[in-house]
This record gives C-alpha cells, structure tokens and sequence, in this order.
C-alpha cells in the first residue's frame, strides 16, 4: 500500500468520530491543519457547538462589508421578512480601515458560534503596510473554508456572447498563492510562497468529485499549471489523478490554465465540472462569471468541514456604485438562496429563487449592468411581488 | 364522488392556483378588510396573508379556560393561525400512547405549540417519566425560557424587573432513573452531560447575543457537586469563550435564591441545570406577580412549545372564571412573533399591556374583582385603541 492511499483510507476511518477532541488531535499531527492557524480562541478543532437553531428558527451571521455589500444585504433581509423565512441575522460590522483584527476577529467568533454567515467583500486597502492581511482572506483560513464553489449558468432573458454555460468551478480556497508568505530574501529580491499540500489537495479533489456526483455531472476538468511548476502544480494535479480513480462514472481531464482560458472565451460549453488551486479558481470564476453576465449575477459559496460562508461569486465591493441605487441584487441574493439549501430551508430556496429568475427571465427587469434601465429597488420589488403571489403559507390553505 | 369532488378542488388549488389567486387566497380566518390591505400592497399585514397551524395542547385545569381566552382573541385580532386541538390529560384518562403519537406527529408537522400544563399525580403507578416529560423528551424540547418583565402599571415588591432564566429540562433531576437499590434505600441519579450542558449553555449565550443582552450567569452548586455540576460549570465557561462581548458569570444557587429576592436587578441571563431552573423559574414569576402573568417557552432545535412561565394546572379555579389569561396571551404573542407575524404579535401584547397598565379590569390574583372572560372582553375592545375614538 502506497503511503498516499494508505493516508486517505485513515482520513476516511477518522471521519465519523471525528469531534473527539483526542483524534481531532491526531489529525493535527498527522498533518491534517484542522485547528486554526489564527487560533486566539481555545475553540477550534477541540469543540465544536451545534449551530443556532432553536424551535426551527437559524442565526446567521451577517457581514454586511464595504461597498454595494450593506445595501445588498438590506435587499436580503427584506426579502427573507417577506417570505418569513425562519432565519434571523446577527450583523457584525467590520471596519476595514482599521490596522487592529479585532473586528474580523469578532466576525470569525460570531460565524463560529452560528456555523454559517452572508457576507459582503470587505475593502482590503493596498496601501496599508505587508503585515496588514487581506479581511476576507483571513476569514476564510481562520475558518478552514477550503472550497470555494462557483455556479455560473447562463440565463435565458440575458443577451450574452454564449448561450446555455452550465459550469460548476471549485477552487481550492486556502492555501496555493494565498499563503500570505512574501518575504524580501536579498535586498531587492522578493520571495512568495505558492504552497501546495497534499492533504488540502486531496480534500478539493474529493469535494470536487463528490459534487459532481451528487448534481449528476459527468466531466472534471482540473485546471493547473504543471508544465511549468512540475512539483506545485504536479502534486495537485496527481492528487486529482488519485481522487478520479475512485470515481470511474465521471470523466477526468486535465487543462493547462491559460488554454483554459482561451476555451472558455471561446467554446465554453465543453466544459461542466472545474477544479483548481487558489490563483487559477479566482481568474478562471472571474472569466466565467464575465461569460454568463458580470459580477452582478453569480453567487459563490465557501465550505469547510464546520461553516459556511456565502457571498458573491467574484467577491468585488463595488464601490464606485455604491449607495446608487443601481446594483445589481441577484447575485447576493442568490447567494442567500444557496444559504437557505445549506440550512435545509430548501422550500424557501426555491420560492426565492423562481421569483428571481423570473424576474431576470420573463419580467426582464434588469439593472444598468446587464443592459437594463431598473433601478436596484425596482428589481426588488418585482420579485418582491412574485414571491407574494406564491407564498408558502398559502398553499397550505384549501 | 365525493373523493373525486376533493382532488378536482385540490387540483383547482394548487395547479391553477395563479388565476385563481384572488378569490382562493383569503383564508377563513382572515377578515376582509385585511385582505384589503393585503391587494393594496401595505405594511405588515401584507406578509399575514397564509394560515399558520399551530398545535394545542390545552392540558389541565385552568388550560382549556386559557386557550378559549386565546382563540377569542386571535379570532377578534383577524390572526391567521389555525390550530389543531389535542386533550391530553393523565387524571382525566385522556393519556395515551397513541394520543403522544398523535401530538407528535401533529407537532412534526406543525413544529410550533401552544400548550397548558398537563398534570401529574403524585403516586407511582408503575410509569415514573410523566407525559409532560415524555413529550418533552420526544420533542428533545431542552431549552425553557422564562422572561420575567414587570409588567408596567402593575405594583408587586419589585418593579421594572428585566431578566430571562433559561432552564435545562431533559436531563439533571429529571432523568426519571430512580431504584431501591437495598430495601429501604431509593438511589435517584442525577445525570449532566457535558454535550447537554454545553448546548443550553450556547443557548443561553445566543439568546443573549439575539436579545442584546449583556450578562449571563451560570447557577450551579458545584461546591457540594463537584463533578455533576462542575462539568455544568465547566461547560459553559468553555462556551462563553465564544462570545467576548457578553459578561460571563457563576453563581451558588442558594446564594443566588437570596440574591433574587433581595436584590433582583443585577441579574440579565441567568442559565442552570433542571431541578434548580424548575425553582427559580417559580421564585422569579413571584417576584413580578405570580404564575399568572408570566409567559414562557420550550425549545428544541426544530420545535418550539410556547406555555406559561410557572407551569401549574390550577385545578382549584377551573369553571369559576377567575383564572388570569395574561401570561398565555403573552405566551401567544410570542409564538406569533416566532411564526414572523410581528404585527399581530404586537397588536396582541400590546393590548394586554394596556389593559394592565389601566388597572381598572383585574382578576382576583392581581388584586382586582374581574372574571376571565372580562379581561379578555377588555383585551379585545384594546386591541384596535384608534377605532374606537
């Protein structure tokens, strides 16, 4: 037995026991990075508390962010109060134009006590000093957030380039370029560290894998670079090689990321499950999203093991049209859709989600930024009106 | 005939429901003017426009009075829940399994319960987990939250009083283990779990966090109890760690008993094991003015049972029209307030609240001459105060 696979089946025998503290820790020395690497609180792999839940009703952290994100999630809340979705939002602001963590600090215990969040992009300011980490990339290593799951589908009532892109991306979410580890080695030489593991690899492979199953996919397409980083990108690249082993039903291949690219822009439809590492998911979710209609349009999502994270796809704030009315709502509030299918709220899911979609598709009620004239408020009310004419509580009524 | 009559109406109902949406949408229980409001797009009442079931579990003694006084007022505040009655009564031979089933699969569908207190004698009959606390356990009901407000206009010892007790009630005391384990010595067990323990003591903490508050205290005995209760203990200093913004503090309970009547305002939340919840629960009702003007409610993950603050039949008053339906009319705004029927859970509390601070129709326990029915008579006249000038 390979010591790889001999590896994989002990993740697997650990799994179902594992909130036992004394083998969360032998996963912590078997390599596993499972406790935080920000850990300041003693609660991280050790306990983890159920989620908010009482008598049917779930907590939800709300970051509402920088930019069109606080007006986004307004358009959310109204939403949810008018479909009475059983869910209430504990909102925790974070200032990004302070050096100290302790908001994001608050902001990662608030998501860790609720085990789900709807986010807004938090500004990073590139003019702050090296030490000053990104916001929204800390939270999501804080939290082992590891997959970053993107569904771009094109919609029917939108004029685009290319009709009918149906792809699912999964981008490693936690290590690979974002590794934060830039230091100046000789004056005038600066390193960065790509960081690649084995363990994270395997684990988005399976996640991958598993989800394509699961939707009833039939490709999965990694997306690397090995040519040129033969050990980085080869490491992940094998890994995915392992994984879709064990998954004969579902096609595996393998593209180099800037062909990918250029397949995307122009035959996009070839492609229907993608999974790469940290720098390629975000330029590859971007050119997709771009694809199906822009940044207004498509939500995102990122999992761990114990939280969720839900946000837009391509995690921009928006400033330059913030507080303008003219935001496109429906990528947040999809996102929030997603959120509802996450807790199991699948009913509410759905009711929100037809009314957006057919507020998109058949009213053709758009914002500027698909080409319409409607205002923010104005796409709102719409579904807003079509989630009233199906009310859930109304079916039940004979 | 008649079967085929029902699927064509079912059919009519949901498949070409869009067309016919203004002529099936009005429920019964909903008043026309409402339905008004509800076409011309306005405010609140504009969500209030499906049936909420609830089930109802009137319980003894005074609790069908209580739930009577309920229905009245939901029917006259044009509440749209629809409930569905279950008796259950251990002294009445109303209790059953197959009764359990059926309230248990009425809340599995429901998941929201208006409930009075279903009585349990004292002598052992061979059962020793009562009904209340078979359906508590089948519910997995492990939360009780008892907030106990002075309620304005209404003088007791203490006044404007604010604070929440939160009870564990599936384990500790309760656990219904007891055994003579040599002729003439009972051994009754006490059971804490630390995953029990830590879930009350998060649900503490989040009911805090969703209330702004900004204290809990933990009530224990873990002096005399060193490992039951100080894993109780343990739990919870564990989990306040999540939450930096609120106070975290301990508490012996006999102190805090003491403490509760001498000097009441220091407390905010306050959390604990079963039997000394079951304790404070009643002390902390007294305070502001009995079992008759507190609300209360159980939660479990998925379900949530909404009853009175202090949990008693009063058997004695049954049919003499003297029981105070303040509490479970309380009780019944914030079931609607968990259901997102914010206004009329409000319109409900709010006329209680007037009809208390007036001080002119009282029933006996607080003082005053009235009958049930004239409170709720009076609750009912306040519940649209603008009509009436």
């Amino acid at each position: 037995m390979s010591p790889s696979s001999s590896m994989l089946m002990m993740s697997k025998l650990l799994k179902p026991v594992f909130l036992q503290s004394r083998v969360v820790n032998l996963a912590q020395v078997l390599g596993v990075p499972f406790s935080s690497q920000h850990g300041k609180t003693v609660f991280t792999s050790q306990i983890i508390p159920p989620p908010a839940r009482y008598g049917g009703r779930h907590t939800v952290t709300m970051i509402p962010g920088d930019g069109i994100g606080p007006e986004l999630l307004l358009n959310v809340r109204e939403l949810f109060r008018f479909s009475c979705v059983p869910v209430d939002f504990e909102v925790v602001n974070v200032n990004s134009s302070l050096t100290e963590e302790d908001d994001i600090n608050n902001a990662i215990t608030a998501i860790r006590r609720n085990g789900v969040a709807l986010k807004g992009n938090i500004e990073t300011n590139h003019t702050m000093p090296p030490s000053h980490k990104s916001r929204n990339n800390l939270l999501r290593t804080s939290l082992d957030l590891y997959a970053n799951v993107i569904h771009c589908r094109s919609m029917p009532g939108l004029q685009t380039r290319h009709k009918d892109i149906d792809i699912i991306i999964i981008r490693e979410n936690t290590e690979g370029e974002y590794s934060s580890l830039e230091h100046e080695s000789v004056p005038g030489v600066v390193e960065s560290l790509k960081i690649i593991t084995k363990s994270n690899s395997l684990r988005i492979a399976e996640y991958a894998f598993k989800l394509a199953r699961e939707q009833g996919r039939k490709k999965v397409t990694a997306v690397h670079k090995a040519n040129i980083m033969k050990l980085g990108d080869g490491l992940f690249l094998q890994c995915c090689k392992e994984v879709a082993a064990g998954y004969p039903d579902i096609t595996f291949e393998n593209m180099i990321v800037d062909n990918t690219t250029m397949q995307l822009v122009s035959r996009p439809n070839q492609f229907d499950v993608m999974v790469m590492p940290n720098l390629y998911g975000n330029v590859v979710s971007n050119v997709c999203a771009g694809l199906v209609g822009g940044p207004g349009l498509v939500p995102g999502a990122n999992y761990g093991r114990d939280y969720a994270v839900f946000e837009t796809a391509t995690r921009n704030t928006g400033k330059s049209i913030a507080s303008k009315n003219i935001a496109n709502p429906t990528a947040m509030l999809l996102a929030s859709c997603m959120m509802l299918d996450h807790l199991r709220l699948h009913d509410y899911a759905t009711l929100i989600r037809n009314a957006i979609f057919r507020t998109m598709n058949e009213t053709r009620m758009h914002t500027p930024d698909v080409g319409g004239l409607a205002t923010t408020s104005e796409v709102v009310q719409s579904i807003v009106k079509l989630i009233q004419e199906n009310s859930l509580h109304r079916q039940t009524v004979v | 005939m008649a079967a085929a009559v029902r699927t064509a109406v079912l059919a009519a109902s949901k498949g070409i429901y869009a067309q016919w949406a203004p002529v099936l949408r009005r429920p019964f229980c909903v008043s026309a003017s409402l339905q008004h409001q509800i076409t011309s797009n306005q405010g609140d009442a504009a969500r209030a426009d499906g049936v909420f079931k609830v089930t109802m579990i009137p319980g003894d003694g005074v609790g069908p009075e209580l739930m009577t006084a309920v229905k009245e007022v939901f029917k006259a505040g044009d509440v749209p829940v629809e409930f569905e009655e279950f008796h259950l009564s251990e002294v009445q031979n109303m209790a059953s399994d197959e009764k359990l089933e059926e309230v248990l699969s009425s809340m599995k569908k429901n998941r929201v319960a208006l409930k009075g207190k279903i009585y349990t004698p004292m002598e052992y009959k061979g059962e020793l987990a009562s009904f209340e606390m078979r359906l508590r356990r089948k519910l997995d009901l492990f939360a009780n939250v008892v907030h106990v407000n002075s309620l304005p206009g209404y003088k007791t010892r203490h006044n404007n009083l604010d604070l929440v007790i939160i009870r564990e009630q599936t384990e500790g005391e309760y656990s219904s283990l007891e055994h003579e384990s040599v002729t003439g010595v009972i051994e009754c067990l006490k059971i804490i779990t630390r995953e029990k323990s830590r879930r009350i003591a998060k649900f503490a903490f989040d009911y805090a966090t969703k209330k702004s508050r900004s204290k809990v205290t933990a009530v224990h005995k873990a002096n005399i109890m060193k490992l039951g209760d100080g894993l109780f203990l343990q739990s919870c200093q564990e989990v306040a760690q999540l939450y930096p913004k609120i106070k975290y503090e301990t508490m012996i309970i006999d102190n805090c008993c003491m403490q509760l009547v001498q000097n009441p305002y220091q407390f905010d939340v306050l959390v604990m094991p079963n039997l000394y919840g079951n304790i404070i629960d009643n002390l902390a009702a007294g305070l502001v003015g009995g079992a008759g003007v507190v609300p209360g409610e159980s939660y479990s993950a998925e379900y949530a049972v909404f009853e009175t603050g202090a949990r008693h039949p009063f058997a004695q008053a049954v049919g003499r029209n003297i029981a105070n339906p303040t509490a479970m009319l309380l009780s019944s705004a914030n079931m609607l307030r968990h259901l997102n029927l914010e206004y009329h859970s409000s319109l409900i509390s709010e006329a209680v609240r007037r009809v208390i601070k007036s001080g002119k129709v009282r029933t006996r326990d607080m003082g005053g001459y009235c009958t049930t029915s004239d409170l709720v008579k009076s609750v009912i006249d306040n519940l649209h105060p603008l009509h009436q000038r």
